[in-house]
């Protein structure tokens, strides 16, 4: 019983609130924290405890800090009222926070409301962001379109003809008549598909890219029956089970564990010394956490690219920005790691949105067609979150240029749709331009 | 007697209007519907024009417009490309061609344009 008078009685029922605000469907919320539905109902409705391990991965998925899920109401709404602070307007004054606790107790109706419309603008600018991505990448809505110009050249062109030209032989008539027709026809279904399909929109954003399919495969538990819709999909599954098998017979769970297991309780788990102790390169223990999530582990993430800087593999921390495929943030320290290949480098990384996050990076240098072959170079970088205050040399990083509310970020290469870039930052960004103008 | 015009478009229904237009000038107009195949079209007909649609199955337009202007034959790399693209493309697209016109487009437009390049 005292699962359902304490804490946690609370606790469920702000997951639900959460996820219900955040139009999450709970199985795909359960498949996303690696729990069933039908446990993370019972929470929901406060019939079972939830560890706090399990709140903080909640919190990541539903976008919120997990004390916000964790503590008390009062507590929970001052979080929100900093959350909404966290969201500055531009050449706004910055929001006294020293008074949080005192506006909430004095106006708590107004409190309510601005927390209500902060979260309404954030859940709005995520909304504007997959969109943007979607019509900008989208080859479904590229190709339909294409499909709706198609029609519309023929039905111009026919249609002016049977207007503006005179004596138009009889069999010709009937031919643009028919041709007419056609074009019309195949206007409609198309325009109906792409209205059904922009419906689609304001649901959860489906998988689109074979990347994104993987990704989603590797979440659910990698499962070798699991159905993937593209052929690129399964080619790309079917790689990527062989690596992770293969590093799995180097490093086997069960001596992963072990090791993991002795470094718990030390701070910041050092994945080098771990490397050292079970002699295996690091490259391989990287990859190994991320897929395990071993103890100390639990909320890793792992990116990989190829030398070209090209993302190859997206496993992602709880809360750490990441983009749709085929896009990244230059100041992640991955791409650092490509300059000096062999070095772990340590850096912590701040998002725009405060969270913190401990990444270890690293290059790795390999030949598989031999010494005459080319040097293939592998990007990794292990990603945790990190609880406490962002040091002073943590790099201020982002998910993509295109979505990157930073207004002076020096690396900026292309504006935001966010946050337009000052003229300062345009010119610090594109001085990376290759003709340097 | 050779083509006054070689277009190259897999949509039938345009490739039929503009068929229209272009022998009601008096012009000799031949049609292929498939990027396979495009740039032997042109050698095999040297026409003094090719309308050249940039989507195609197979191969795109791009990709005929770099064959036809790398051929060894002066003359045959040197014909006249007009291009038809959607309007988002004609910038990159159409670098390389001697034209490019937007669809949808008016008969207008495009009998003006192509008179104006075979004369």
């Amino acid at each position: 019983m005292s699962d359902r008078s304490g804490p946690h009685v609370l606790t469920g029922t702000r997951i639900r609130e959460r996820r219900l605000a955040l139009s999450r469907r709970q199985a795909q919320l359960a498949r996303a924290v690696g729990i069933s539905p039908a446990y993370l109902n019972l929470i929901e409705h406060n019939r079972r405890p939830v560890s706090p391990e399990l709140v903080s991965r909640l919190a990541g998925e539903l976008q919120v800090p997990p004390e916000e899920l964790a503590q008390g109401r009062e507590e929970a709404r001052i979080a929100a009222l900093r959350e909404a602070a966290a969201q500055p307007l531009p050449e706004a004054q910055a929001a006294e926070l020293d008074q949080a606790a005192e506006f909430i107790a004095r106006y708590p109706g107004w409190s309510q409301l601005l927390v209500g419309h902060a979260r309404r603008a954030a859940a709005l600018e995520r909304q504007l962001t997959t969109l943007s991505e979607r019509m900008t990448r989208d080859p479904y809505l590229l190709t339909t379109l294409h499909e709706v110009l198609s029609a519309v050249t023929s039905l111009r062109s026919t249609a002016s003809i049977l207007v503006e030209e005179e004596d138009i032989p009889a069999d010709w008539r009937r031919r643009f008549h028919g041709n007419l027709n056609e074009d019309s026809q195949r206007l409609s279904v198309t325009a109906q598909s792409l209205v059904a399909y922009l419906d689609s929109f304001e649901t959860e954003a489906a998988p689109l890219t074979p990347q994104e399919e993987v990704e989603q495969w590797l979440e659910a538990g990698a499962l070798e029956d699991a159905a993937l819709a593209s052929d690129a999909a399964r080619a790309m599954a079917a790689r990527l089970a062989m690596r992770m098998q293969d590093d799995r017979d180097a490093l086997p769970d069960l001596r992963l564990a072990a090791a993991a297991t002795g470094q718990e309780g030390a701070g910041v788990p050092d994945p080098v010394m771990m490397a050292e102790g079970l002699r295996v390169p690091l490259d391989l223990l990287l990859r190994r956490l991320a897929m395990l999530r071993p103890p100390g582990f639990e909320s890793a993430g792992l990116l990989a690219c190829d030398a070209s800087g090209t993302l190859t593999f997206r496993r992602a921390a709880p809360g750490f920005p990441l983009p749709r495929p085929g896009e990244s943030c230059p100041l992640w320290p991955l791409y650092e790691a490509l300059a000096a290949p062999g070095a772990a480098l340590q850096r912590q990384v701040v998002t725009p949105d405060g969270r913190r996050f401990w990444t270890l990076s690293l290059a790795a240098r390999r030949q598989p067609q031999g010494m005459s072959g080319p040097v293939l170079i592998e990007g990794l970088m292990l990603v945790l979150p990190e609880p406490g205050a962002a040091r002073a040399d943590a790099t201020a990083i982002g998910p993509t240029c295109r979505i990157c509310p930073r207004r002076d970020c020096p690396a900026r290469r292309e504006p935001s749709i966010l946050a337009p870039a000052t003229a300062a930052g345009m010119r610090a960004g594109i001085t990376n331009l290759p003709d340097g103008r | 007697m050779g083509l006054d015009i070689l277009m190259i478009e897999d949509e039938p229904n345009i490739a039929e209007a503009v068929r229209f237009i272009m022998t009601r000038e008096g012009w000799q107009f031949g049609l292929h519907h498939d990027g396979a195949g495009g740039i032997e079209e042109i050698e095999r007909h040297r026409p003094r024009l090719v309308i050249l649609d940039l989507m195609l199955p197979n191969r795109s337009g791009t990709e005929i417009l770099c064959d036809l202007r790398a051929a060894e034959d002066p003359a045959l790399a040197a014909t006249p490309v007009l291009m038809l693209t959607a309007r988002g493309e004609t910038t990159e697209a159409g670098s390389g061609a001697d034209a490019v016109l937007a669809k949808p487009f008016a008969n207008e437009d495009l009998r003006a344009l192509v008179r104006q390049m075979l004369s």
